[in-house]
Formats: C-alpha cells, structure tokens, sequence
C-alpha cells in the first residue's frame, strides 16, 4: 500500500516534469512544421532568453566582462533593478530581434539545403548563442526570480494527508508551470487554427510552394515562427531558471526534449504533449522501480531507449504524419 | 606537362582506376608519405605531438569512421563519442587483462568489439530513417555513457572511477603511459591512420561502396535493385564502429593517458566528428582529413591568438572561441555546404586547365 502511494507521487511528480518538457518540445514542433529545421539550439534559446532575462532584471551591463578586458574598466551593474514584468517584455523583444536576425542572417541562405545541413547549421547557431549568452552576461550561475511562488504546496499536502494518511510533496512552482504550459498550448492551438497568421503558419508547414503561390511570405512566417518559439523557450527558461538556477545545463534541456519528439512525432502539438507526459511518467517511474537495482542515474537514458524501443514498432512516432515512400 | 592527364598512359584497368590518376597527385601523395613517415617522427617535439598531430591523426580516423556511416551509407549517427568510449574502455580492459600482448592487437580487438556493439545499436535502422534515427542513435551515447560510469567492472573498480593507460610497449619503445615519447605516439597513430584510410578508401570504391551509396541515394530503389539493405545498413555500422573504435582506443590510450567517461566521450565529442565531417565533406575520405585538422588546428590557433597575442583571461577567451566556432561553422554551411573536400576538388579542376581556361 506504501509503494502504491509513493508510486502514486512518483507519477504526480512525472507528469509535472513531462509538462515541462512538453514545453521545450513545443518549440521544436513549431519551428519543425513551419520551416523543415530541426532546431538544435531551442534548449540553448531556452539558456539565452533566461540569461537575458536575469541580465535585464538586475541591469547587467551587457558585454561587461569584454568591455572590461579590451579596455581595462571595470563596469559591472548600471545599478538599478528592472521590474519582472517589464523585463519579461524586454526579453521577448530580445527574442524576436535574434528571430528576425536568425531569418536574415542564417535561414534565408540555406534555403532548399538538405534536412542535415540545416540541422547542423542550428547546433553552429547552438554554439555561437551559448558564447554569446557567457560573453553578454557572464557564465556564472544565477538565480531567476520573477515573482512565481515556490516551496512545497500546503494545500495538496494537507488533502492528500486527509485522504491517503500520507502527504504528497509537490512543489507549487511545478503546479505553476503546469497550468502556464497548458495555457500557452491553448493559445497556440487557437492562434494556428483561427487567426489569419495561424493558417498561413500551417499552410507554409503543408507546402512550401503551394503556400508561396498564393501570396503568404515565407519570410514573414519564418521570422513569426522563431519569434514564438523563441517565446516559447523564454517561458521555458523561467520555469527550468526558477527551479534550478540560470546556468549551462539548462541548455541541456533540449536533449531531454528530443526522446520526446521522437515518440510524439517531429510534426504534431498535440503528440509533443502526450509524449512529455509520457516521458516524465516514465522516466521518473523507472527510476523508482528499477533505478535502485543498477545504480540510479537511469533518467538520462531511459527517455532515448524508450523511444527507440518505440519507433522500431511505430517508425513515424505517436502522432506523425504518416511515412510514405515512393521510388 | 604540369598536372595534366595527358601522356600518363594507362595499359591495364588497374592503372586505369587508380585513385591518383593524375602523375603530380601520386607525386604529392608520396612526398607527404614520406615527409610523415620519414621526416616529421625525427624533429617533432611534445608540444606539436600533443596540441597538434596526435589529436589530428586520431580524430581522422573518427571521421572516416563516421563519413562511412553517414556520408556513404548515409545512416545519421550521433552516437559517435559512445561508440569511442566503447573503444577506449574495451582497450583498457585488455591492456590490464592480457598485460603481455602487444598494444597494437589490443587496439585491433577494441575495434572489433566496438563494431559488434555498432550492429547492435544499428539494427534500428532498418525500421527507422532520417532525424528519427539521429535521435535514436542518441539512446546509444547516453546508455553507454552511463554503463561505462555505473558498472564498476568496467574501470577495474578504481576509487576515482577513472580509467588510466598503463605503460606498454611496441618495438621496446613506450607507446602509452607517461613514459611514452612524441614520435612513439605519433608513428602509432600515424600508422593506424594511415592503413585505416587505405582500408577505407579501398572498401568505399569496392561493392561494399557501391552498395553503401545505393542505400544512401535512395533504400527502397537500392532494394529492388538487389542490395540486401540489411546487410548493406548493417555493415555500414559494423566498418564505422570498427574505426570509430580505434579512434576511442587510440584516444584514451595513447593521447588522453586517463579519462572519464562523461567528460572524454560526452555528447559534444559525438557533435565534433560531425562537424569534422560536414566541414571537411561527407562521401570523402581526403574530406575527413581535412575536417579534423581544421577542427584541431582552429581551437589551438585561436587560443594563442586570444590569450597569447590579446592577453584576455581563459575564460572569456574561451568563450569568444565557441562563439566563432559556431559562426564559421553555420557560414561554412553557408558558402560551402559540401565541405572542404569540395574546394579542393574545384581547385583540382582548374588546375587541370590552367594556364589556359576556356
């Protein structure tokens, strides 16, 4: 009865880590449908936007550290702090300058490239945004904080103790992000279905061509697109920033986001969550079972291998478009 | 005549299908034998051996491994830096088991079960194509990575959990360990190098090849045609691994000394050979060359550049190389998407005309 419980937080637990990485898989899907690119560097976006939001927030002098260096000063701070909100704004402004940059510096000359050149021209981007994020902001760690309550949460606690006579630990930065992810998927749902902008994103994701033959601008869709995802990965990192810290490894969030693409399929919203899910489930299940017999650590594979062990049945994911091959 | 075709006469097929048809290529490729062979292991020092030549030799040989994969077979893998470490904990395992044998046949071995472990992870693709299989060759890094830090019989139980190259021998001189001089390393990794891309080269042109690069161009086509796609895929992955192995073996023994696992053969070592390969030219064993020694010799320079010449701290140093890293990388991409080998080829071309181009 007590491992059933435990198992049962251990789920609840899952399914809050799966939300987030929902989350990041989400921009991967939408840059993937509109443009074709398998964007490496969401996670490390994921990284930039956080920083730039810390820098922001605390009035870093941008570039501070090269500034010092070349010129012997010694600037730091320009000594005021950016309320969260504005700073947010400013940030996502950020990430729609580096969107419109990307388009015009990089997109628009590896038009009709091969799938792989594409992809590893996102791990270049990769790099040089991770050297720009240290260069800009310092590679130190830093603590993120826009206002989103933390701790564990009483009330679940305090009814789960009621009903089970074992409180469950949850902590209310997860149930945050939650309720922020699902409501950000409800939005772009809605944006892609109904708006004007929406449909032509979903008519240049079915055809290319077809979607430039009746007047809708790639460039525009393509810089709209990354400007999204690039919001998508400024929430991102608050959320993953909040919980544990601005620092590299939360650009490693984007391999973690990858089993899931394979098992929800590269091109569907809805398959990003449900494989999140899935994933978080999964991997925080196995770990719990199985973990303790072979040494722990298990959740930094088990995602890949049980996709892998997935796809071998269904080659095109949960909910991919279905492959067809003709000669 | 200079670079010319011309009154080089072929009398047999073989002449005819040589891989330098071109008399000043041969001559080239000789002097560079010879000045590698004959010249460099008499006058380089550590510094030379350990920054430049060492690495570069060794990761060529990770890159034709992977240009087998993907640029011939066309297969994606990412899962390079854990089939090296396959490499590198399967030679240290012999080299402290079998202490007598000579390093050289521990190294072979190591390819070998790194190719047995490649089949296994790429009996997936046969099912699984294109970026799906990119991802799932990803599975391959992270478990092997964490078997290799788990399971402690795999470093012989060290407290530290790190693997260290004891001293061996070839020909009485030490070969590996702290002993070991800059020639000795150099000339074993020159010499595997050397036989690998003689090996590789002659499989690439051979029905092995033809039938890699029928798979690559389209599978379903080279089916009907009668390449078995299953042996085709999954000897790719067996020849690949094999070399990759070596390259993870010769790594950690001869260059590294020591290494852990996560840091030596993490994700990031599994990119750089891509790198290596994209830049230097998919389908092209000159291409693999080429890519590891712009790849090993662009971080050396622009370290000294940096800290040397500019005097900035390491760190930030460090940062402004990923930055220009990935930067050339995507103009790379950008100018030339078939890599170094291309321009080469190009220039070849015109060389063949000049003085006088129509």
């Amino acid at each position: 009865m007590d491992q059933f419980i435990f198992g049962m937080e251990v789920v609840m637990n899952g399914l809050m880590t799966g939300v987030m990485y929902a989350l990041v898989a989400l921009g991967f899907v939408l840059i993937f449908k509109a443009s074709g690119v398998f964007n490496y560097a969401q996670g490390v976006m994921a990284l930039f936007a956080a920083l730039t939001l810390v820098g922001i927030q605390n009035g870093q002098v941008p570039f501070a550290h090269l500034i010092n260096a070349t010129f012997g000063t010694s600037l730091h701070h320009f000594g005021w702090t950016v309320p969260a909100v504005l700073a947010v704004a400013l940030t996502a402004l950020v990430m729609v300058l580096l969107a419109f940059l990307i388009e015009k510096l990089v997109l628009q000359h590896l038009v009709g490239q091969e799938p792989i050149i594409l992809f590893m021209a996102t791990i270049g981007l990769a790099y040089f945004l991770e050297g720009l994020g240290d260069v800009m902001w310092g590679a130190d760690i830093k603590t993120l904080n826009v206002g989103l309550p933390q701790g564990i949460s009483d009330g679940i606690e305090e009814v789960t103790a009621t009903w089970f006579g074992y409180g469950f630990f949850i902590d209310r930065l997860d149930l945050w992000a939650t309720l922020i992810a699902a409501m950000l998927v409800a939005a772009l749902v809605a944006f892609a279905q109904y708006t004007k902008q929406g449909r032509a994103m979903r008519a240049v994701a079915d055809d290319h061509q077809a979607a430039m033959s009746v007047g809708i601008s790639l460039r525009f869709i393509w810089v709209m697109v990354w400007s999204i995802a690039g919001f998508v990965a400024l929430v991102a990192g608050i959320m993953w920033g909040t919980k544990s810290g601005v620092q590299f490894s939360l650009s490693l969030i984007a391999l973690k986001a990858l089993p899931v693409l394979m098992l929800g399929g590269f091109t569907s919203i809805p398959g990003a969550i449900v494989g999140g899910l899935i994933i978080g489930v999964g991997e925080k299940l196995f770990e719990f079972t199985i973990g303790p017999m072979v040494g722990g650590a298990t959740e930094n594979w088990f995602a890949y291998v049980l996709a892998l062990i997935f796809l071998v049945f269904r080659p095109q994911g949960l909910f991919g478009e279905r492959i067809i091959e003709r000669v | 005549m200079i670079y010319r075709e011309a009154g080089d006469f072929k009398t047999s097929y073989r002449d005819d299908s040589q891989t330098f048809p071109i008399r000043l290529d041969r001559w080239g490729y000789y002097a560079i034998l010879a000045v590698a062979f004959g010249i460099i292991p008499f006058v380089i020092n550590d510094y030379w051996a350990n920054a430049v030549l060492v690495p570069f030799l060794i990761y060529a040989i990770a890159a034709m491994g992977l240009n087998i994969l993907t640029g011939y077979a066309g297969q994606v893998s990412l899962g390079t830096g854990g089939f090296m470490a396959v490499g590198a904990y399967a030679v240290y395992k012999l080299m402290t088991a079998f202490p007598d044998v000579s390093i050289a046949i521990h190294v072979l071995l190591a390819g070998l079960i790194t190719a047995a472990v490649g089949v296994l992870f790429g009996l997936p693709s046969l099912r699984i194509k294109g970026f799906y299989l990119a991802v799932a060759t990803l599975a391959a890094q992270f478990f092997l990575v964490w078997l290799f830090n788990k399971v402690p019989w795999f470093y012989n139980y060290s407290a530290s959990g790190q693997i260290t190259a004891p001293t061996r021998t070839v020909f009485d001189q030490a070969v590996t360990g702290p002993a070991a001089s800059a020639p000795a390393k150099y000339l074993v990794c020159l010499v595997f190098a050397f036989a690998l891309a003689w090996l590789a080269r002659n499989l690439t042109r051979g029905s092995l090849g033809r039938k890699w690069m029928a798979i690559r161009d389209m599978d379903i086509a080279a089916e009907i045609i009668g390449v078995n796609p299953l042996r085709a895929k999954l000897s790719a992955f067996a020849v690949s691994s094999f070399f990759v192995g070596i390259a993870g073996a010769l790594l950690f023994a001869v260059y590294l000394g020591a290494a852990e696992v996560g840091e030596a053969f993490g994700i990031n070592k599994s990119f750089l050979v891509l790198f290596m390969i994209i830049i230097g030219g998919l389908g092209s064993i000159f291409g693999s060359f080429a890519g590891a020694a712009f790849l090993v010799l662009l971080p050396v320079l622009l370290k000294n550049t940096l800290v040397g010449t500019l005097g900035w701290p390491t760190d930030l140093a460090a940062h402004i190389e990923l930055m220009i890293v990935g930067a050339l990388i995507v103009t790379f991409l950008i100018v030339e998407p078939h890599g170094l080998a291309r321009l080469w080829r190009l220039a070849k071309d015109k060389l063949r005309l000049w003085p006088f181009p129509h």
